[in-house]
């Protein structure tokens, strides 16, 4: 199994907590080292407790992890809140002067740095983390140099003083340390590769550039924020026009507006905003204009718990939206996964003409990796379907119907300013022609033939997108069914489980809607011999859509709805306890408090 | 200004902007005058049909686009406004129309006509004011009078309506005007002037309703309304002065065009993105250049 190294920072919003965390990311992907990072935090700008967790190691690196191999608690709260999760063998790096260790914790070597001393005349307001990074990464058998360079580049903005002084303490820390702490066992390896490390939100807003979105809007909210950040920061090199829109219901039909006049739009929120989102969603549908929306999932219903994580609204992305129509809805299953997607369902909606939704989820949104920066190909298939931009296209003048019946359910798009395709679109039921048949024209059999036009796109869809594999070999002793963000974990979970003997495979589902019941079924039958469902939520989302298309029942469940993620060994053991027949359903305790 | 595509061959007629069916709307309705001068203005200005898109929400005058000869967009209601935004942003070379109701503007979509007014959207947006909610068979609107007598408030209106031209003024429109549709000739010369403004054109239209407004009718308006441009000394590029004007309520009511302001760039000229390749973003090369992209992932590193 692939053996990493983990450094957790705690300490209150508004103490510098993300500074040392991009640091560290930083050095270890610009030694070749894989990388995944989540911050557990709060709704508050200064206080608080705020947790950030890099997991390093020489493979692909998940999850966050089970353990903590080195803390930096940059107040006390921190230390009174980890010291006793810490293991024989990791290492606390903290401040001396001002935090007090209470518990006292096996084979854990406390790090004291004299930091008034170590920082004797400087200005920096965050020497004790500076301090800290510094002595950290000498106990890593890290040399100073790659901290040097990380640091200069920091701060040659502020001007050679800064970065100076920041050098002089950052020194002062590693000497220290390395003439006081014991260095960690095994020193961090080091390859030739070079990762890029982002964040879930980053991936899906590049992956909107690669695509080819040339309208974003949104309306600020966790934890979707990001996507609008990277998309207004960049707007100007990739062309896009990005608009903050004064609710989501103005977002979605900026967006649809936009699309329908010929641009690839996108936009994206969370639950919350989605909910105001799912009329503009049948519009889409109905004037078979396209869209894609983004739904980062966080702790509900309502407000919730808006910096925490779940996977709560998976039925309200299958029931959005009054009436019936299709759509089309997948979730990422990695950060990477994230940027491969959003072009996918570009082509989707544009081929079939109609609303799509990507489901992703605070932890794969806020959440960072490493990736392969070849891996980040902008140069991917662009299919925009039948539409029509300039009159030279074929289909002729006159007689154009823009809602023509056809056998797989699309029609032609002709976008405004064309000439000789002049039409009216409609949220009421229309004829082929785009005259309404909802006022003084209704008429039955044209209503059923147009509902049975938009319905046969379903059968293209589901032709379109491939059927989820099992991962690992059939006929396990335990199946492993998840759905987006949780793959990563759920591999590490398998991977434990097989070590000790458990045979284990796993099945992750990404596209939601359309599911291919019959595929997963079928793959089911063979995979092993017991089924166990983890998801992030209460009730069983998934697995009750599941058995709402197939009447397929599962052996297990494993679910979590404390807001935070799985962590590998919490699935290992509800796997173990469903084994020894204690329960069908598992809720594993997160055991840190944060 | 902007530029006026020609039609293709010779010169366009006010035919060419009959849609393809007849309005259902009650015999006498307000809003006949309202569609034929929106296409007597189009005409008169010789834009084609092709490079208009007309955007409405819902209601009994949302239904217009399906009566006009334009590129047309019946959306949701009140959400014309969000729709025409993006409409414009992703090709700032169509003209772009939003017509619906007072309900749809005023009530369920007042937030998106706060927001367009203040972006200054190249746009030209006619709200059909009848004073009541007409497809829903009668109820109070935003702009109902206090008082009035609906299926919604038998007993009379006990709150105070909407003033459309105010509410402009202050979210920063930059053309505001108020029509009658029983002064067709005085709203086709507004309509024209507002297409083109180059920003946020509103223009409220009396717009009666014989079916379910009793109080404020033909006759009732005729008896009131007075053009501003009958005024010599009415200065329209004054603020303040429309402002009190836009307060007048009563035996006299003021018609006619109450501000304009040209020195705003509207939202698209804003925006540097929109100069891009010298095309509208809708005509965009959706692939991003290799530097670009390479930049983008420098970043990460």
């Amino acid at each position: 199994m692939n053996r990493t190294f983990a450094v957790s920072i705690g300490g209150a919003a508004g103490q510098g907590v993300a500074t040392p965390g991009d640091i560290f990311a930083q050095i270890f992907a610009r030694r070749g080292l894989h990388v995944n990072a989540y911050n557990a935090y709060q709704s508050i700008i200064r206080g608080g407790h705020t947790l950030l967790t890099i997991r390093t190691g020489l493979g692909e690196v998940t999850n966050f992890g089970d353990r903590i191999d080195l803390l930096i608690p940059l107040n006390q709260d921190t230390i009174d809140r980890h010291l006793h999760l810490m293991h024989p063998g990791s290492t606390v790096v903290y401040n001396g002067d001002t935090i007090k260790p209470k518990d006292r914790s096996e084979g854990v070597q406390l790090s004291a740095l004299p930091v008034n001393e170590l920082s004797k005349g400087s200005r920096s307001k965050v020497e004790q983390n500076t301090l800290a990074l510094a002595a950290s990464l000498s106990m890593m058998g890290v040399g100073f140099q790659p901290l040097e360079e990380v640091l200069t580049q920091q701060f040659k903005k502020k001007g050679d003083a800064v970065v100076a002084e920041n050098l002089r303490i950052a020194r002062a820390g590693y000497d220290y340390a390395t003439a006081n702490f014991k260095p960690f066992a095994d020193p961090l390896p080091m390859t030739e590769a070079r990762y890029a490390v982002l964040s879930g939100n980053v991936a899906l807003a590049m992956g909107g550039a690669a695509a080819g979105v040339k309208f974003y809007c949104a309306y600020p909210m966790s934890p979707s924020t990001g996507v609008l950040h990277w998309m207004a920061a960049h707007a100007r090199k990739a062309g896009i026009m990005v608009r903050q829109v004064e609710d989501e219901i103005g977002v979605i039909n900026m967006a649809i507006g936009a699309a329908h006049a010929g641009v690839r739009a996108m936009c994206a929120t969370s639950g919350g905003g989605f909910a105001l989102m799912t009329e503009g969603l049948g519009m889409s549908a109905m004037i078979e204009t396209p869209v894609v929306v983004i739904d980062v999932q966080r702790a509900g219903p309502s407000t919730g718990v808006p910096t925490k994580t779940e996977q709560g609204d998976l039925w309200q992305m299958l029931g959005a939206g009054f009436g019936d129509f299709p759509k089309i809805i997948a979730a990422p299953t990695d950060i990477l996964d994230c940027f491969k997607l959003v072009p996918e369902m570009h082509n989707l909606a544009d081929r079939f003409q109609c609303p799509a939704i990507i489901l992703s989820d605070l932890l794969l949104s806020e959440g960072r990796a490493s990736v392969d920066p070849k891996d980040l190909d902008f140069n991917v298939e662009i299919d925009r379907g039948e539409l029509i931009t300039s009159a030279d296209s074929a289909n002729g003048q006159n007689g154009y119907k823009r809602y023509k019946i056809t056998e797989s359910g699309i029609s032609p798009r002709a976008i405004p300013g064309v000439p000789g395709y002049v039409h009216t679109v409609a949220t009421d039921e229309h004829d082929e022609d785009g005259v309404l048949i909802s006022d003084e024209y209704t008429n039955p059999h044209k209503r059923r033939a147009m509902m049975e036009k938009r319905q046969r796109k379903i059968a293209g869809i589901s032709a379109a997108v491939l059927p989820p594999k099992l991962l690992g070999r059939p006929g396990a002793d335990v199946t492993l069914v998840g759905w987006g963000s949780t793959k990563g974990v759920i591999r590490e979970a398998t991977e434990i489980l097989n070590s000790q003997g458990v045979t284990t495979n796993q099945l992750q589902i990404r596209s939601l809607v359309p599911l291919h019941g019959d595929a997963i079924t079928e793959i089911l039958k063979t995979a092993g011999k017991r089924t166990i469902i983890v998801e992030n939520n209460y009730s069983g989302q998934f697995a009750r859509y599941l058995r709402s298309e197939t009447s397929y029942v599962p052996d297990g469940y494993i679910r979590k709805y404390d807001g935070e993620p799985f962590m590998p060994h919490h699935i290992v053991q509800s796997v173990q306890e469903q084994l020894a027949g204690k329960t069908k359903l598992s809720v594993p305790v997160h055991e840190i408090m944060v | 200004m902007p530029t006026i595509a020609q039609p293709d061959s010779g010169k366009l007629t006010l035919n060419d902007f009959k849609g393809k069916i007849d309005p259902d709307w009650c015999p006498g309705c307000g809003d006949f005058g309202v569609l034929s001068s929106l296409e007597k203005a189009l005409f008169e200005l010789q834009i084609s049909p092709y490079d208009v898109v007309t955007i409405s929400g819902i209601g009994c005058s949302s239904n217009l686009p399906g009566f006009i000869h334009t590129y047309g967009m019946h959306t949701l209601h009140g959400r014309a406004l969000a729709v025409a935004t993006g409409v414009k942003l992703a090709n700032h070379k169509l003209h772009v129309v939003v017509t619906g109701g007072d309900g749809d503007g005023f009530g369920i979509g007042g937030n998106h006509f706060i927001h367009t007014m203040r972006r200054n959207v190249d746009l030209l947006y006619v709200a059909m004011d009848n004073q009541i909610y007409g497809l829903t068979t009668g109820q109070t609107s935003p702009t109902s009078r206090k008082g009035m007598k609906t299926k919604s408030m038998p007993f009379g209106n006990v709150e105070e309506p909407i003033n459309p031209i105010t509410l402009a003024l202050s979210a920063g429109a930059t053309f505001v005007a108020r029509g009658f549709s029983g002064e067709p000739k005085h709203l086709v010369e507004l309509m024209k002037q507002g297409l083109e403004h180059r920003g946020f054109a509103f223009i409220d239209v009396f717009s009666p309703c014989v079916t379910y407004n009793h109080d404020n009718t033909y006759p009732w308006f005729k008896e009131r309304v007075r053009k501003l441009e009958d005024d010599s000394h009415y200065d329209p590029s004054d603020w303040h002065v429309a402002m009190k004007h836009a307060l007048l309520w009563g035996d006299e009511i003021p018609i006619g065009k109450f501000f304009e302001r040209k020195d705003l760039p509207s939202l698209d000229q804003s925006e540097p993105v929109l100069d891009q390749e010298g095309r509208p973003l809708a005509h965009c090369q959706l692939q991003l250049s290799a530097e670009v992209t390479r930049e983008f992932i420098e970043e990460l590193m």
